[in-house]
């Protein structure tokens, strides 16, 4: 299009006579742009990665992982190793994070400790899910008598107050890394089973699975191509906020004498052992074990936030 | 709606019962029994506990004792203390827990909905992302940390309010800000977003096409459908501050019911454990009882339901 | 007649992430008084948009009329504070809207819903409000009036709920209604009925209507006027006669043989190829040139001005042009 020519043109009587032609369709279709098409799931991650704080949020997780995992390789202290003598130090060049009670390298110590959180926290998310899935899906999928038997036990279960069913059953079994999982899983996996009957229900219903039924797919490939793929969504940004509250109940746990046992090194442990000593000054013995309790669950509570942004598919233009 | 409240009482009364059975199965898989002589020191206690618990009999007879025993709220005897019962603690803990409790929630209900209110109206706003940046971070740290900090700045560096016991009005501002703010928190975030979809809805703009003014449109027709959903939360909102209690009481000292179980869970005195776990389950189980019922009262929908579901 | 309503070159925009939409790009139209308007389109076309526009109801931000006026009874309302506004919505100007599903507020009785209005515009007692009410259920057929005030909106079948939606616009007695597709959401057989509800009303008030619509089988009952809009201008607009058979604009001809007709045998059903144009960048000529099938090179280039066929038909399209009429003489033969 030659945009010179419009701009004498001011009247319709000035309009050039040869532009009264039939235009030419070919020529004109491939002009017809249409904005580009993405996949979901690229669309889903350009539209997380617009989301600054849920970015934060992610880079501090993945350099909290790797931390975990290196972090105590870099120190010369090993996580356990007692200096009395040399207890209560501030932060300085030997010891970054200053010295508890024991005279333990603080530094160390929060390491290891992100390594029991994060690995509770993740653990107890992934069982959930799998329980959860295994459930939620069968009662989605089935409907009818076996869901109504099956939610109406959901529905019971999710009356029972969790935390002291995970405090009860810690008093019993001995608190261990495997039992505050198991505790937590056992109570943990209703809401995610709830979430993905919600789904599968839904979807169920959404004409490309009638249609895939009608042409004779097989079940088990339906959830696989279908169901799954659309449902993983909401059972994603679950997760990210399953993850944070089981390290809050780790910790919690910890606080009350129901964590992982000294002399392992939990975060929740560390700050339970360090109430006395803040009031007579020792800031740095609750404040980094806090602070990295804190920001993780910061960390994953934005990142579910961005992912449920992102993820929405409702919310897409 | 009767039909309603019975179902729902019914499943209060099954949930009552898994609990009241697990306790008692969990207590007695313990190995040798918790109510053996080695966990306990004093004979006279020894002997409580065999009357009280009939362990001489068959695990089925305890067990109907044990039903029994808390039908008619009588927890049993303490180990550690041989001259109170359970329910002695009970009695002196719960009316102090439940007044932490309650201004807790209260604080939480108010303050959570106002600022959820104002978010929503303000959307995407300063005030919208302070209050939701705020919010966030009220999720995000845990109360007993929370507790501390105050305590820090507060009574020690400013020395503005006591550390600790549970005496004035003064006594309770830490402890009820540092218990309330994650609740807070989360019924901020909740209000704004329900808020915000119902602000989109068509009966919304409806009723801006009558002329309402926004402030009747926000209160008559926004905020009652905005609300719903956070009723639904207040159960678990409520359970999260029951647990909460255990560590705020242990960090300040308020002599509450959760001072006495965690002291239970240290010293494995177990009578008490089971009759406080009992006692807090059967107390928070009835709440959520009552929040489905006012539910029921605030969705008129909820009456047809019931019939089509069926 | 006496003129109730002029939009004059009406332009409203939104602003999105993606860019800014021409939602509405010059509007213009008149209503007389006791009359039915309708405008009529595809999904997206700036219908639903130009009706908000009248009420000054567009969420702002992102939405904003940029230019023109809306005159009611020769009142600016882009130009009246809101609290003037207000005062007039409900009164003056009352809207119908398209999902009585959603339109209605579930936890309140629709006795409340029907009275609040007339209570704040009006110093009605509660007594007088409600007996307003039982009048405009009865006038809009709700048998049982008494009960029904105390029942709630999930009491009562979509049709049903939409008799209440027009109750409530028109409690006040205004002098304009806007319905924005109020029988789209409905069943065929009560569609019907709710187009012969509002010919009943009109002829019992004389209350002017605006129709939004994209349904022609709708049009062709109750409208006196029509306005054909396209990709947010007018393209075509006139009386029902002149619409339906003086048809003169390639778009107009494309919605009309999409509508199953029983009156001309024979004829096929067709659609119109390809999809409106992006308003987020509208082209500079003629927005339909795209799928027209007599798009000349002309349409590309320029928007062509409005034709008047007769005082009331008019058409913005470049065949109107003596030039293009020679060419279509030529390609005939």
């Amino acid at each position: 299009m030659r945009k010179d020519e419009r701009l004498d043109v001011q009247s319709t009587a000035a309009v050039p006579d040869e532009w009264f032609e039939w235009d030419d369709k070919e020529g004109r279709s491939a002009e017809a742009v249409s904005r580009p098409s993405l996949s979901y799931w690229k669309d889903a991650w350009r539209r997380l990665r617009s989301n600054k704080l849920a970015m934060l949020g992610l880079v501090f997780l993945v350099l909290l992982a790797l931390l975990a995992i290196f972090g105590p390789i870099f120190s010369p202290y090993d996580v356990n190793q007692q200096d009395r003598p040399n207890q209560y130090q501030a932060p300085s060049s030997e010891h970054w994070f200053g010295t508890d009670s024991a005279g333990r390298d603080v530094f160390t110590r929060t390491w290891y400790g992100a390594r029991i959180s994060l690995f509770v926290g993740f653990m107890a998310a992934l069982l959930d899910v799998t329980i959860g899935i295994i459930y939620g899906g069968i009662c989605g999928y089935k409907g009818g008598r076996t869901d109504n038997i099956m939610m109406r036990i959901i529905e019971i279960l999710y009356g029972l107050p969790y935390l002291l069913v995970v405090i009860l059953l810690l008093v019993v079994l001995g608190p261990s890394l495997g039992t505050i999982i198991l505790a937590l899983t056992v109570t943990g996996w209703v809401g995610m089973a709830r979430i993905v009957r919600g789904q599968v229900m839904q979807v169920k219903n959404y004409e490309f699975v009638l249609a895939s039924q009608s042409f004779g797919a097989k079940t088990w490939r339906i959830i696989r191509k279908n169901l799954l793929p659309n449902s993983m969504g909401p059972i994603i940004v679950q997760m990210t906020l399953t993850v944070p509250s089981a390290i809050f109940a780790e910790a919690f746990l910890s606080f009350i004498g129901l964590g992982i046992q000294a002399p392992h090194a939990s975060w929740g442990v560390m700050a339970n052992d360090s109430l006395g000593a803040i009031l007579s000054g020792y800031w740095w013995t609750l404040f980094f074990p806090a602070f990295f309790i804190s920001f993780t669950m910061f960390a994953f509570n934005v990142l579910g936030d961005g992912l449920q942004d992102a993820l929405d598919p409702k919310l897409r233009k | 709606m009767l039909r309603y409240i019975l179902k729902r009482f019914g499943i209060m009364l099954i949930t009552l019962w898994i609990i009241v059975t697990l306790t008692f199965v969990l207590m007695n898989s313990i190995p040798g029994s918790p109510f053996t002589s080695e966990s306990t020191t004093n004979e006279v206690i020894q002997e409580n506990l065999e009357k009280h618990y009939n362990l001489d009999k068959p695990l089925f007879v305890q067990y109907l004792n044990y039903i029994k025993s808390i039908v008619t709220l009588d927890f049993g005897p303490s180990i550690k203390q041989p001259d109170r019962s359970v329910n002695d603690l009970l009695g002196q803990g719960f009316p102090i827990s439940a007044e932490l409790g309650g201004f807790t929630i209260l604080f939480a209900i108010i303050s959570g909905i106002t600022l959820g209110i104002v978010a929503a109206l303000r959307h995407n706003g300063v005030i919208d992302y302070l209050a939701m940046a705020f919010a966030v971070l009220g999720i995000s740290i845990p109360n007993f940390i929370l507790a501390t900090l105050l305590i820090q700045k507060f009574a020690v560096d400013w020395e503005l309010l006591p550390v600790a016991t549970w005496a004035s009005w003064k006594h309770m501002v830490l402890p009820v800000l540092a218990l309330a703010t994650g609740p807070m928190a989360i019924i901020a975030r909740l209000t704004r977003s329900t808020m915000l979809e119902v602000l989109t809805q068509d009966y919304i703009k409806m009723a801006r096409a009558k002329g309402l003014s926004p402030w009747k449109i926000t209160v008559k027709h926004a905020l009652r459908n905005a609300l719903m959903p956070v009723v639904t939360l207040l159960g678990t909102l409520l359970a999260g501050i029951l647990t909460g209690t255990f560590v705020i009481e242990k960090i300040f000292g308020i002599p509450g019911m959760g001072r006495y179980f965690i002291e239970g869970i240290n010293h494995r005195d177990y009578p008490v454990i089971m009759g406080t776990t009992v006692f807090y389950s059967a107390f928070l189980i009835f709440t959520l009882f009552l929040v489905d019922i006012a539910y029921g009262l605030l969705d008129p929908r909820i009456k047809v339901h019931e019939k089509e579901g069926d | 007649m006496e003129k109730i309503l002029e939009v004059e070159d009406l332009h409203v925009t939104f602003t999105t992430y993606g860019g800014t939409v021409q939602a509405v790009r010059g509007v213009s139209f008149d209503l007389h008084k006791g009359e039915t308007l309708a405008i009529v389109g595809e999904s997206g076309c700036g219908k639903s948009v130009t009706s908000n526009a009248i009420m000054r109801l567009i969420p702002s931000p992102p939405g904003k009329i940029t230019k023109g006026s809306v005159k009611f009874k020769g009142k600016d309302l882009t130009k009246v504070s809101e609290k003037k506004m207000r005062s007039i919505r409900g009164v003056d100007i009352s809207m119908v809207f398209q999902d009585p599903m959603t339109a209605l507020n579930p936890t309140l009785t629709i006795g409340t819903q029907l009275t609040e209005g007339i209570k704040e515009h009006q110093n009605l007692s509660n007594s007088e409000a409600e007996k307003k009410a039982l009048q405009m259920l009865e006038l809009v057929g709700i048998p049982n009036p008494d009960e029904r005030m105390k029942q709630y909106p999930h009491q009562f079948s979509g049709g049903m709920r939409q008799r209440i939606v027009i109750a409530i616009a028109l409690i006040c007695q205004p002098e304009l209604l806007i319905a924005d597709e109020p029988t789209t959401a409905l069943d065929v057989t009560i569609q019907a009925q709710i187009l012969e509800l509002f010919d009943e009303i009109q002829q019992a008030t004389g209350v002017s209507i605006i129709l939004i619509t994209h349904d022609l089988g709708v049009v062709a009952k109750v409208a006196d006027r029509i306005a054909v809009m396209y990709a947010g201008k007018i393209i075509e607009t006139g009386t029902k006669r002149d619409i339906f058979y003086k048809t003169e604009h390639p778009y107009t001809k494309g919605l009309l043989s999409s509508v199953p007709r029983l009156d001309q045998r024979g004829s096929e059903l067709t659609s119109i190829e390809g999809t409106p144009p992006d308003l987020f960048a509208p082209p500079e000529g003629c927005p339909f040139a795209a799928r027209c099938e007599f798009a000349m090179v002309v349409c590309n280039k320029m928007y062509p001005d409005e034709t008047s066929l007769s005082d009331e038909h008019r058409v913005h399209c470049w065949l109107q042009d003596e030039r293009a009429k020679k060419l279509q003489a030529a390609s005939s033969k």
